[in-house]
């Protein structure tokens, strides 16, 4: 790894990669080479070691056993944990965003996770699938969030942690509150390729990780078409 | 419309199938062929002799009234007829399709992607041999197999398309002979069960049924993972376009390893098979070792994979390569799909991408000539687009590109981050004037596709 360049990392898209995930990647790496920002990505499988040198990991939504099988690993690497301690920016996603908290269910049963944030996970009644919209933390100055989510956990905050949004649409973390934040660490269910539909998150990673104030404006011209008919089309909690 | 008759394939499942689409419709459709059909019971009977023979009474009724539906439903212009008659025939008598399997030597094809144009392709060769009842639109529900067999009456084969979900049940309601399995891999991902939790199902299913040919495809290791517990095997080499659904071993869950069209898992025995029969350049390797040409009016290596998989399922049934060949290269296009069109000095050719892996197929298939991409996200397509990030739009960026549909935004800002360059037109004529003379290849998912055929009067 070079020393200049931003360096993202995907973790274990061998098991975290159910829903176009890879796009956060894509788009992060996108927006900082439109500015001119020198950016690095690695894709870093379950059998390899972990960096703790990167700027920026990102981590994604999978099924039950992918996922307490990459908490696992995780655990017993501790790169992440080292990575975060030294400052790196973390994006957590459905599955991924579960795991960094203190507990998760996976085919039924209780799993530890990571501790990175202070939230612990179970089962709702129902799935949650479906358009989800929120207003985010006015802390993080950023406009609101669209997302499609699909999962069928509920999670809850502890006092070390802030909801990342307020639900307006949808069902999020349990139908009020939706992902959280701490520190450098975002979590949301809003799946997938989060960051299409939302690139003010995306450039609020790369600020973090640059420690740049503001970045260069890039044209969103559809980026924001986008948001406007995903935001009107998701209907009220 | 009547929401039960469209062709969509990859509807959720339901406990009951299709009945949850059927009542979606407009109830007075309904109404009016449940009282034509009391009538025409009578009416058709007597034309019966020879397709119901040896059935339970119920189910002679069934297969009549089955039959009027969709005839029915063809005339009144609500759809080809293909659902609404099994549909109706399944409530009369549930055991209709088991009936009117019966007698018949029945292959089934299943599988994420190919299945449509593979069923037709199978249907071809295996007429060789006489009549073959298939369901050819793509409506692969049991109400589907149900019309497809009592819209045929008696014929000695069927060769029937089968939903992924839906093979256990077909399994046991038709006793088939042979069963192709293609692939598997991310389809629908908002409703559609994991891949791993399909190849399970069919593995169940399977195992119960040693009397069935299994003819499987070598190079997924899902679906030879699947097959693994069946006694009669055929392997085919049809490759493998999209690996991400096959990283880790559905037995014991390490790594599979790939090199060169081979792969292994790292931590047990499972391993690619040696296949039987295996595409090579334009043709296909037959079990002697044989070189066939294969010459299709079907475009890209991918269709030759599926020529390939109705060879290796007609020979099960005594059709030998150089028999079949002939019907394979009369096929030019599958319920709109492949069809050509010639519109304004534009030649429109229509091609059908549903899922991450057809993508890939339908990239290499299209020529590198002007190419409208149209996206939607209703409920037979799923509501979710987050797997266009799970395909690489890179190779379009040396074509003209055009975007449309229902989620036009999704796909501009996706091809943005592919640096591939694009214009965004409202409807398909706007399409067409965008681009000079000469050929438009057009790129759409399901219902998007069906918009587009409709544009062009429902090209078959």
């Amino acid at each position: 790894m070079s020393t200049e360049a931003l360096r993202i990392v995907w973790i274990y898209p061998d098991l975290l990669s159910t829903y176009g995930d890879r796009g956060n990647m894509l788009i992060l790496a996108r927006r900082a080479a439109d500015r001119g920002i020198p950016a690095e990505t690695y894709e870093v499988r379950s059998d390899q070691r972990m960096p703790h040198t990167a700027d920026i990991y990102l981590i994604g939504g999978g099924e039950d056993g992918p996922q307490a099988l990459a908490a696992q690993r995780l655990l017993a690497d501790g790169g992440l944990h080292q990575a975060v301690a030294q400052g790196a920016a973390v994006l957590s996603i459905c599955a991924g965003y579960q795991l960094l908290g203190h507990s998760f269910f996976a085919k039924g049963a209780k799993c530890a996770g990571l501790g990175l944030l202070d939230i612990s996970s179970d089962r709702g009644e129902t799935r949650a699938v479906g358009e989800l919209r929120g207003e985010i933390d006015p802390r993080l100055g950023l406009p609101a969030l669209t997302g499609f989510e699909n999962h069928g956990g509920r999670t809850h905050l502890g006092a070390h942690a802030a909801p990342l949004a307020r639900v307006t649409a949808g069902i999020g973390n349990d139908g009020q509150t939706e992902g959280a934040w701490a520190g450098k660490i975002l979590g949301t269910y809003s799946h997938g390729p989060a960051l299409a539909r939302n690139p003010a998150i995306a450039d609020l990673l790369l600020r973090w990780a640059t420690g740049a104030d503001r970045l260069a404006p890039l044209d969103d011209t559809w980026a924001d078409r986008l948001r406007s008919e995903r935001l009107a089309a998701a209907s009220p909690a | 419309m009547v929401t039960g008759e469209t062709e969509h394939t990859n509807s959720p499942v339901t406990t009951v199938p299709d009945v949850r689409k059927a009542r979606t419709g407009e109830n007075t459709v309904h109404t009016v062929i449940l009282t034509v059909w009391q009538r025409d019971v009578t009416l058709e009977s007597g034309t019966l002799a020879g397709v119901t023979d040896g059935m339970p009474l119920i189910a002679k009724v069934a297969t009549s009234v089955s039959k009027t539906a969709a005839a029915l439903s063809r005339a009144a212009g609500r759809g080809d007829g293909s659902v609404i008659g099994g549909w109706i025939g399944l409530k009369i008598d549930p055991d209709l399709l088991t009936h009117l399997a019966a007698g018949r030597a029945v292959a089934l094809v299943s599988g994420t992607n190919g299945k449509t144009t593979t069923t037709r392709l199978t249907a071809a060769a295996v007429g060789v041999l006489g009549r073959v009842a298939t369901n050819s639109f793509g409506a692969n529900m049991p109400t589907g197999h149900t019309s497809a067999l009592a819209k045929e009456g008696h014929t000695p084969f069927a060769v029937l398309e089968v939903d992924e979900h839906y093979l256990a049940q077909v399994i046991d309601q038709t006793r088939p002979k042979v069963v192709a399995l293609l692939n598997l891999s991310r389809d629908q991902l908002d409703r559609a069960k994991e891949v791993a939790m399909m190849a399970q199902l069919w593995k169940t299913a399977l195992a119960g049924h040693p009397e069935i040919r299994v003819v499987a495809n070598s190079d997924d290791p899902m679906v030879v993972w699947a097959a693994s517990g069946s006694r009669q095997i055929t392997w085919f080499s049809a490759g493998q376009r999209w690996l991400d659904d096959s990283f880790v071993c559905p037995e014991s869950g390490h790594p599979i390893e790939r090199q060169q069209g081979d792969w292994w898992c790292t931590g047990c025995p499972l391993r690619r098979p040696r296949p039987q029969w295996i595409v090579e350049d334009e043709g296909v390797i037959d079990p002697r070792g044989d070189w066939h040409l294969v010459k299709l009016q079907l475009p890209g290596r991918v269709n030759i994979g599926n020529a390939a998989t109705a060879l290796a399922v007609a020979a099960e049934f005594g059709v030998r390569p150089i028999e079949a060949l002939p019907r394979l290269s009369r096929v030019a296009s599958i319920a709109g799909r492949y069809a050509q069109v010639d519109r304004d000095g534009r030649n429109i050719r229509l091609l059908l991408a549903k899922n991450p892996a057809s993508w890939l197929e339908a990239f290499d298939m299209a020529d590198q000539a002007p190419t409208l991409l149209s996206i939607n996200a209703r409920d037979p397509d799923g509501l979710d687009t987050s797997w266009l990030y799970d395909v690489d739009f890179s190779p379009l960026r040396d074509r003209p590109v055009l975007i449309t549909g229902d989620r036009a935004y999704d796909l501009a800002v996706r091809l943005q981050v592919n640096q591939v360059q694009f214009r965004h037109v409202q409807t398909f004529d706007e399409a067409l004037r965008s681009v000079p003379p000469g050929r438009l290849e057009v790129i759409a998912n399901y219902t998007a596709f069906q918009d587009i055929r409709a544009e062009l009067d429902r090209v078959n």
